[in-house]
């Protein structure tokens, strides 16, 4: 694996307690341009967490997150002390979500156009023509003029994951972005995102499709209780897993 | 449209109406209608309507939508008088409330020296500014009770959707917020907006001429006891067809399915 390429995203000591419950305990994480990171553990085990204090959707308590060079400036509370700098990190780091969250009153291209159009400023008709290249790739050219209720699950995954393109993010940030299908909808959008990994994209993978992890991601993570139980490249992680807890769950999920 | 009116019962309503109008039309008295004085009063009643009526929702909802968002994610200090403010709007009857700006606070104001001579003489004496505070504050009230559950029925999602995608906090109230919150309780601001125009005669207890206080002149003028109600009747009606209409245009435009 080359070390050349610069840092793309940082993750250092990383914890988080909602209350008195502490989800992560210390967890670090690093993705140069182009690596795929997969984050995969059972529910509860944080990775859902760790995955969204990245872009702020949650207040870390504490740790130090770095992207492309730049750290966000935190209080000593965790929260982000400086609001412009996280939306401006969050505007380079594309989300998916398992429930997808398109908008529920704008078509499939207003969806698309409507960060670049009204906060980065983008001119209405290049970012239409971006909008309108990437829905042709995910497969929803005809669909640019539909409403969100109107469209299948699958379909609402693959137009959300265009959305996030649509701002030329730096790296995606995943989810658990086939959670919430039904089982045979995953296809299509596995083979999205598999896209997106073959052409070099940096990406954060939170899934519970083993076989897939395996298949695209360059680095494994796997959480346990909020701690990184073992991480590697997928091949020995899925391979040869050391640790008791990663071999019963490596066969609970199988 | 046609066809949804051919149906048996809406035919035979229609007929009924049709003939109660002919009844009205042939047997009442309406001679007071070809009087040019009435007829200028008149229109100058339902141009105060209207404009009662656009005007207090339209500043009803300028500072319902403040009032719901304090109590739906407002600080506490927010919160606690935005709750009170509603509380109290939707606790005492409208009557009262004008009565008590216009005979209790207007009637205070000539009580201050100088006052007759300052600018805002015209308007602290004219019954009509009374009425569009005491309407609006009213359509505050109620509305931004409705508003305070609109906000809170937007899914989470779609906020955390926008914040994900770096998109200022104004910039996220004013294109995601607001539009599913209003688009939720279209419905019911149908609805209200049809309450609020049969309330607006309660004006006509404060000497400000809109279309009632017409009919009730006329009536006592003239000592026709049935016509001027009637001419009433078919204005408030007409009006309300408006609103509906209206209404029913907004909705349609974001086709929405239960998923």
């Amino acid at each position: 694996m080359t070390t050349d390429r610069p840092e793309a995203i940082r993750v250092d000591g990383l914890h988080k307690s909602f209350g008195a419950h502490e989800v992560l305990k210390g967890v670090s994480l690093t993705a140069r341009e182009g690596d795929v990171v997969a984050i995969i553990g059972g529910s509860g085990s944080g990775k859902s967490t760790m995955l969204r204090c990245i872009n702020f959707l949650e207040t870390p308590s504490s740790g130090r997150i770095t992207i492309a060079g730049e750290t966000v400036a935190m209080r000593p509370d965790g929260s982000p002390a400086d609001r412009r700098q996280i939306e401006r990190i969050r505007q380079s780091l594309g989300m998916v979500f398992q429930s997808f969250n398109l908008w529920t009153h704008r078509t499939v291209l207003e969806n698309l156009i409507e960060v670049p159009v009204h906060v980065l400023k983008l001119p209405k008709d290049q970012a239409i023509a971006r909008a309108r290249k990437l829905l042709a790739r995910v497969g929803l050219a005809e669909k640019e003029g539909a409403y969100p209720a109107f469209m299948s699950g699958g379909q609402q995954q693959r137009a959300a994951i265009a959305r996030a393109l649509c701002m030329e993010p730096r790296a995606m940030l995943f989810d658990e972005p086939t959670s919430a299908l039904d089982p045979e909808l995953v296809g299509e959008v596995l083979q999205v995102i598999r896209g997106l990994a073959e052409e070099g994209r940096t990406m954060i993978l939170v899934t519970h499709e083993m076989k897939f992890a395996r298949e695209v991601a360059d680095h494994v993570i796997y959480l346990h209780n909020g701690r990184i139980e073992e991480e590697g490249p997928p091949d020995q992680l899925f391979g040869g897993p050391k640790s008791d807890r990663l071999k019963q769950f490596l066969k609970s999920v199988a | 449209m046609i066809r949804s009116l051919m149906l048996p019962r809406r035919l035979a309503m229609l007929a009924i109406l049709v003939l109660i109008v002919a009844l009205v039309a042939v047997y009442g008295r309406w001679d007071w209608l070809a009087n040019p004085k009435y007829q200028a009063l008149i229109l100058r009643g339902i141009g105060n309507t209207l404009i009662l009526l656009v005007l207090t929702m339209g500043i009803g909802m300028a500072l319902a939508i403040p009032l719901g968002l304090a109590q739906a994610v407002g600080p506490w200090y927010l919160a606690v008088p935005a709750r009170a403010f509603c509380g109290l709007i939707r606790g005492t009857p409208l009557l009262l409330q004008l009565f008590l700006l216009y005979y209790g606070i207007g009637s205070l104001f000539p009580g201050i020296p100088g006052i007759r001579d300052s600018f805002l003489w015209p308007v602290l004496r004219d019954a009509w500014y009374y009425a569009v505070l005491g309407l609006s504050l009213s359509v505050a009230g109620y509305e931004g009770e409705v508003m305070r559950g609109a906000f809170k029925a937007v899914p989470h999602g779609q906020l955390e959707a926008a914040r994900a995608m770096g998109m200022p906090r104004l910039t996220m109230f004013r294109r995601i917020w607001l539009p599913q919150a209003l688009h939720r309780v279209l419905p019911t601001l149908g609805g209200e907006t049809v309450l609020q125009l049969k309330a607006t005669p309660l004006v006509a207890l404060i000497t400000v001429v809109d279309i009632y206080a017409v009919a009730s002149r006329v009536r006592s003028e003239t000592l026709i006891t049935y016509e001027p109600l009637m001419l009433l009747a078919v204005v408030y009606m007409a009006i309300t067809g408006l609103i509906v209409l209206m209404f029913r245009w907004f909705e349609g435009r974001v086709p929405q399915r239960v998923a």
